[in-house]
């Protein structure tokens, strides 16, 4: 697993409304999966099974408030990662959710103002550690929360497992 | 400045004398949870490659989510992870047919103390904040991480104290107390904040109704949930834990707490059964509200609603009835402890007798997985906590929360009832 950039360039692939539940994103019927790659194949099945195809490597979801709201299944985050998702940025996340994406290493960014400006298929810049996200399609900079540095840490590690590998094992 | 309850458990487990909401602390955890995801974790475990976990005393691992197993996938994980309990020597491990739902088996165990600090591989492992614990869901890699070190960083959340006053109306219960809450606050209304849920009324509620509260808590976003630590709190504990818990300022919040923002509610107002419609648990009414609603199914059970009062409001309200016709009813014991209670105390032959079809203990139909999965087109009336989109089967399928009382009321009915249309009938 590679660290995670804290500059990412990507494409908004699609965008989704307010409270986006763990269940929309990765079904529950599916979480005997337990091969993270293969999380990938049920993403978004039940409601929006057409984003999956139009996910290009490195693009952007962009959600509502609560985003992945409900079941701790690591799953959602998986589905989202391996599907090759570069980030999801949305007006706030569901807090299990979020701690999912940073341990797994993909990157969550918080921006209202992003979320309101950006609209599917826009080109988009993100710094993680400027906290700002730049919509490339109007040159309109946006604002975004700045992450903890322990958060910061995690991502360049590329996720909690290969952080602590480095730390207790290599 | 005093200190609320989930940052006087935090300041302990951090070994600090104070902790202020925002700051990130290191906590040592007390108790680490997981049902079936123990797989994904040992998995992760594995990726790392530490040989032992850091205490093998404070790991439990319940299967609840698929048992007994409903597929030869699920068989391999239930045995991996058989495997790694005897490998690891991990001492709390309830197979099969000896515990049920994992929290139910955490709570009736005595497992959970107050001042602990708990988390659990599962998003409703608030419910044990009933017990006065800090405790709170993670994700499998997290709690991978929590086998090895022991702790985990947690950012100090600020408190929502909610103060209830008032009597229950006839058929109203902790469960449309806080669906009411949750269609009020909204399903972020307690983001990433602890929720203390004090008041003449709450002290008047049975564990098994705080458990409600503290586990539906999880639907409005709150990373913690308490009810207080009292005697009937510690009457329930004494009958499961050989530890003498001493009634201490250790857990309650201080005086001079300082709150984010107080909350002061009038039970009474609650005047109707309270029903979550689909797709969210935010979308809330009051029942008379919702018309004509037929139910192909109805469900009691889960780690929200399948405790033994919730199995003895609705026997009471089945016998001598049947379930309507176009209805089926599946109840769900939430333990094994829990089944032969209801066994013993002749719910169990109540409900069989009306046409309900007992499962056994665990989650059951409510993630979806089997025991009950609804088809396109169908209406699930439940006592269960979730009602998204897909959640009990067919994404083009409804599920409505309600009380156990609302459950089986409707499915005596057919269409989503109130328990007092049963009563007349019986009575006419």
């Amino acid at each position: 697993m590679n660290g995670a950039s804290l500059r990412l360039r990507g494409r908004v692939a699609a965008r989704l409304g307010d409270n986006v539940d763990t269940d929309v994103i990765y079904p529950g019927r599916y979480l005997n999966i337990t091969d993270r790659e293969k999380t990938a194949e049920h993403l978004f099945e039940l409601t929006h099974p057409e984003i999956r195809a139009q996910i290009r490597p490195g693009d952007f979801i962009v959600g509502g408030k609560n985003f992945g709201c409900g079941s701790s299944r690591e799953q959602a985050t998986a589905a989202l990662k391996y599907s090759a998702v570069g980030a999801v940025i949305a007006v706030s996340f569901a807090r299990i959710f979020f701690r999912n994406s940073i341990n797994l290493g993909l990157p969550v960014v918080v921006s209202p103002e992003a979320v309101a400006a950006l609209r599917a298929g826009n080109e988009a810049e993100i710094d993680l550690a400027a906290g700002r996200v730049v919509n490339l399609a109007t040159a309109a900079v946006f604002p975004a929360a700045p992450l903890d540095p322990r958060a910061v840490e995690l991502l360049e590690a590329g996720g909690l497992i290969p952080y602590l590998k480095k730390k207790y094992v290599a | 400045m005093g200190m609320t309850l989930a940052e006087k458990i935090l300041a302990r487990a951090a070994g600090r004398e104070t902790v202020a909401p925002d700051q990130i602390v290191v906590a040592a955890i007390d108790l680490a949870m997981s049902h079936e995801n123990a797989d994904l974790v040992r998995k992760s475990f594995l990726d790392v490659g530490v040989a032992r976990v850091w205490d093998a005393e404070r790991i439990v691992i319940i299967l609840d989510h698929r048992v007994p197993a409903e597929s030869e996938k699920t068989a391999t994980t239930h045995k991996a992870i058989r495997e790694f309990v005897h490998q690891q020597g991990l001492r709390h491990f309830y197979d099969v047919g000896r515990g049920g739902i994992c929290h139910q088996v955490l709570a009736e165990q005595g497992h959970v103390l107050p001042g602990m600090v708990v988390v659990g591989t599962d998003s409703h492992t608030t419910t044990h904040g009933a017990f006065g614990a800090f405790a709170t869901g993670i994700g499998a890699t997290e709690m991978a991480g929590v086998w090895i070190e022991g702790r985990l960083w947690f950012k100090v959340p600020s408190t929502l104290r909610i103060e209830v006053e008032g009597e229950f109306a006839p058929w109203i219960s902790a469960k449309d107390l806080i669906l009411n809450l949750i269609g009020r606050l909204g399903a972020d209304g307690a983001d990433y904040r602890a929720v203390e849920f004090d008041g003449s009324l709450i002290r008047r509620l049975t564990v098994a109704s705080r458990m409600v509260l503290a586990n539906l808590s999880m639907e409005m976003g709150a990373k913690v949930a308490f009810t207080p630590v009292d005697y009937v709190l510690l009457d329930y504990l004494a009958e499961r834990t050989a530890r003498k818990i001493p009634m201490t300022t250790d857990f309650e919040p201080d005086p001079d707490a300082d709150y984010e923002q107080i909350l002061r509610i009038d039970a009474s107002e609650i005047v109707e059964p309270q029903v979550a419609c689909p797709h969210a648990v935010d979308q809330v009414v009051p029942l008379s509200k919702l018309g004509e609603v037929p139910v192909h199914q109805a469900v009691l059970g889960s780690c929200t609603n399948g405790r033994l009062e919730d199995l003895e409001v609705a026997a009471s309200l089945v016998s001598g009835q049947r379930v309507h016709p176009r209805t089926r009813l599946i109840v769900i014991p939430a333990s094994q402890h829990i089944l032969l209670e209801a066994i013993r105390l002749g719910y169990i032959q109540q409900l069989v007798a009306a046409g309900a079809m007992i499962n056994p203990p665990g989650c059951g139909p409510c993630v979806g997985v089997h025991q009950g999965i609804l088809a396109a087109g169908e209406t699930c009336i439940s006592s269960t906590n979730r009602n998204f989109h897909g959640r009990m089967g067919s994404k083009d399928s409804k599920v409505y929360l309600a009380s156990p009382a609302v459950v089986a009321a409707s499915a005596i009915a057919g269409r989503i009832a109130h328990p007092d249309e049963i009563v007349t009938q019986e009575a006419a």
